[in-house]
């Protein structure tokens, strides 16, 4: 097997019994680089000889008996919202281009212990703002399992680079899907913990009370091991939690006996594409095969998700995004007239469209006389879909439900109508509003080729649980390439 | 149905969004936000009395420690950034005329 083909416990073990080097294994992976980015343009930077220098430091550790982790010497990419020392973080936005942090992120820091090594950053969503990877400044990232399509947003880089084997793992940021929904167009794994599970410290704000770190890889062990490695109480964050368990890889081929998994009724009527509901429920039937106990139910107030999300996600943003202003770091107008005409031309010329209509769209439901009717309400309505969820779980382990309302869109066909590309997020967005855990895992392809992930939500804290039953899924659904890797294109 | 959005409230949303927008970027705003609007007016369907606003899914406390000095002077790193710089300060156009 290739070596920028092997799952990064694979790679790590080759590692550890020094079949391959460190160095090797960055190399694979640059190369892969090398040969797929022109296609895919998953990232926005590749850290070369960074990378072969911090491998050549890990081997040495290795080598002196330092490291010893599963994932010491393997590489890793980081979506390009997560500050990393020395190396520039643009948010896939004009206005922080030549940011270059002087602070790791909690996260990377934590990989780079682990003795990971980073290879570069990855495309997304402008400040994550999109569904597919097409409001970034540096263009957008292709699918690879079809170059005309997208690979979903807003970490569409960490997920198709994954897709695309130019590294096994990579991290991602998911605030209302952005890591499940692209997982599901790119066929690959992708986990958001519960909210305060993972530091935020470093990762460049979008919405607060909602945004996560979580890894996305090519098989269901590696997800739960990136996660293992990355989760953790953080002073530097204060909406770290400290966790009773921390043990994310135990018990993941227990099996689903006994599990009681509940497919909310109305996420499979209408709205949903035939193929992609089908192969859930199959799926879903086959794990009841296994021992499951499966059970339809209605989750009332979903379609108040959307609307909620909105609301809070954009008015944290327009606070969290005051920050650009030409002042500090990124981008300053060049022609101004005084300090607030710097700040409006500054701003206006280097955010895009989609975060400019989200600043504005927070600055309104923040100010005076609509705080109640917007800000408040939509609070108001997330405490209720937490008390749904909360009763969901009194009777079922997790929930079963798709990732997105159909597979890959083509490239082009989705920022034209911004609400109807919100829509789109119906799957995902209470799940954050919630603060719940979500895993998306590939179960098979449509009658077009491309790949269908399913959604499996916990409750808070079962990040184990939807862990079992998503490697049961995994094997039942052998992980597939897309062509493009296979072919070796 | 939400309200029109007047052209006054464009100019001021403009203000605490601090953007300047062009003419046409307003006319695509306005329309923008009275869809985002319309639709976000759903939510009256709702009925949310003696129903508690939650900013955040777990109770968020107040982190104290005690005030020592845990990281270094970074401000060579935090400057390296500033499109323009002097004497160890970020520089802006004059504030005080």
């Amino acid at each position: 097997m290739d070596i920028q083909s092997m799952t990064a416990a694979e790679l790590g073990k080759r590692i550890r019994s020094r079949e391959l080097s460190a160095v090797e294994a960055a190399d694979a992976c640059l190369e892969q680089i090398e040969k797929m980015e022109k296609q895919v343009n998953g990232f926005v930077r590749v850290d070369r000889e960074g990378a072969r220098k911090q491998a050549e430091a890990v081997q040495k550790k290795m080598d002196a008996g330092e490291l010893t982790g599963p994932l010491a010497g393997v590489p890793v990419a980081v979506k390009d919202n997560i500050c990393t020392e020395g190396l520039e973080t643009t948010c896939g936005s004009k206005i922080l281009e030549g940011f270059v942090p002087a602070y790791t992120a909690e996260a990377v820091r934590k990989l780079q212990e682990a003795g990971m090594v980073i290879l570069g950053k990855t495309n997304m969503d402008e400040f994550a703002m999109g569904s597919t990877t097409e409001t970034s400044y540096f263009g957008p990232t292709k699918n690879p399992w079809d170059l005309s399509r997208v690979p979903g947003g807003s970490s569409g880089g960490s997920c198709a680079a994954v897709a695309a084997e130019e590294c096994p793992l990579a991290l991602g940021s998911d605030t209302g899907g952005s890591i499940r929904q692209p997982s599901s167009f790119c066929g690959v794994v992708g986990i958001k913990p519960t909210y305060g599970t993972v530091s935020r410290y470093g990762l460049i704000a979008y919405g607060s009370s909602l945004d996560q770190i979580g890894p996305v890889a090519r098989d269901v062990t590696d997800c739960a091991l990136a996660l293992e490695a990355i989760a953790g109480h953080d002073p530097k964050d204060s909406t770290s939690i400290a966790r009773k368990s921390y043990d994310f890889t135990g018990g993941l081929a227990d099996g689903v006996k006994g599990m009681r998994i509940g497919i909310p009724r109305g996420y499979f009527g209408e709205g949903l594409d035939a193929e992609v509901g089908q192969k859930i429920l199959d799926t879903v039937r086959m794990l009841e095969k296994q021992g499951a106990v499966v059970e339809e139910f209605d989750l009332d107030l979903i379609q108040y998700a959307i609307p909620a999300y909105y609301v809070i996600a954009s008015a944290e943003a327009s606070s969290n995004l005051a920050r650009f202003d030409g002042v500090k770091y990124g981008y300053r107008a060049e022609e101004y007239d005084g300090l607030h005409n710097m700040y409006k031309k500054s701003r206006s010329e280097g955010f895009g469209a989609e975060v400019k209509r989200r600043i504005m769209l927070g600055s309104f439901v923040l100010s005076s006389g609509y705080y109640d009717a917007y800000y408040l309400k939509a609070l108001k309505t997330k405490a209720l879909i937490k008390r749904e969820f909360d009763r969901a779980f009194d009777s079922f382990d997790m929930i079963a439900a798709p990732a997105a309302p159909s597979t890959a869109p083509r490239l082009g066909e989705s920022l034209s109508d911004p609400l109807k590309m919100y829509l789109g997020d119906i799957y995902t967005i209470s799940v954050n509003l919630a603060g719940l855990p979500g895993i998306t895992v590939p179960v098979g392809t449509d009658t077009k080729g491309l790949p269908i992930g399913m959604q499996l939500i916990g409750d808070c804290f079962d990040e184990a649980k939807i862990l079992r039953a998503a490697y049961a899924c995994e094997q039942i659904h052998a992980y597939e390439r897309p062509a493009l890797v296979k072919e070796g294109r | 149905m939400a309200e029109k959005i007047s052209d006054e409230m464009i100019e001021y949303v403009g203000i605490l969004a601090k953007l300047e927008l062009s003419g046409r970027e307003k006319e695509e705003a306005r329309a923008d936000m009275e869809k985002m609007l319309n639709y976000i007016d759903t939510l009256n369907e709702l009925d949310t009395e003696g129903i508690q606003p939650m900013s955040h899914v777990f109770p968020v406390q107040n982190v104290f420690r005690d005030d020592v000095v845990e990281n270094g002077d970074g401000s060579r790193g935090t400057l390296s950034n500033a499109p323009l710089s002097k004497d160890n300060c970020f520089k802006v156009p004059k504030t005080i005329i």
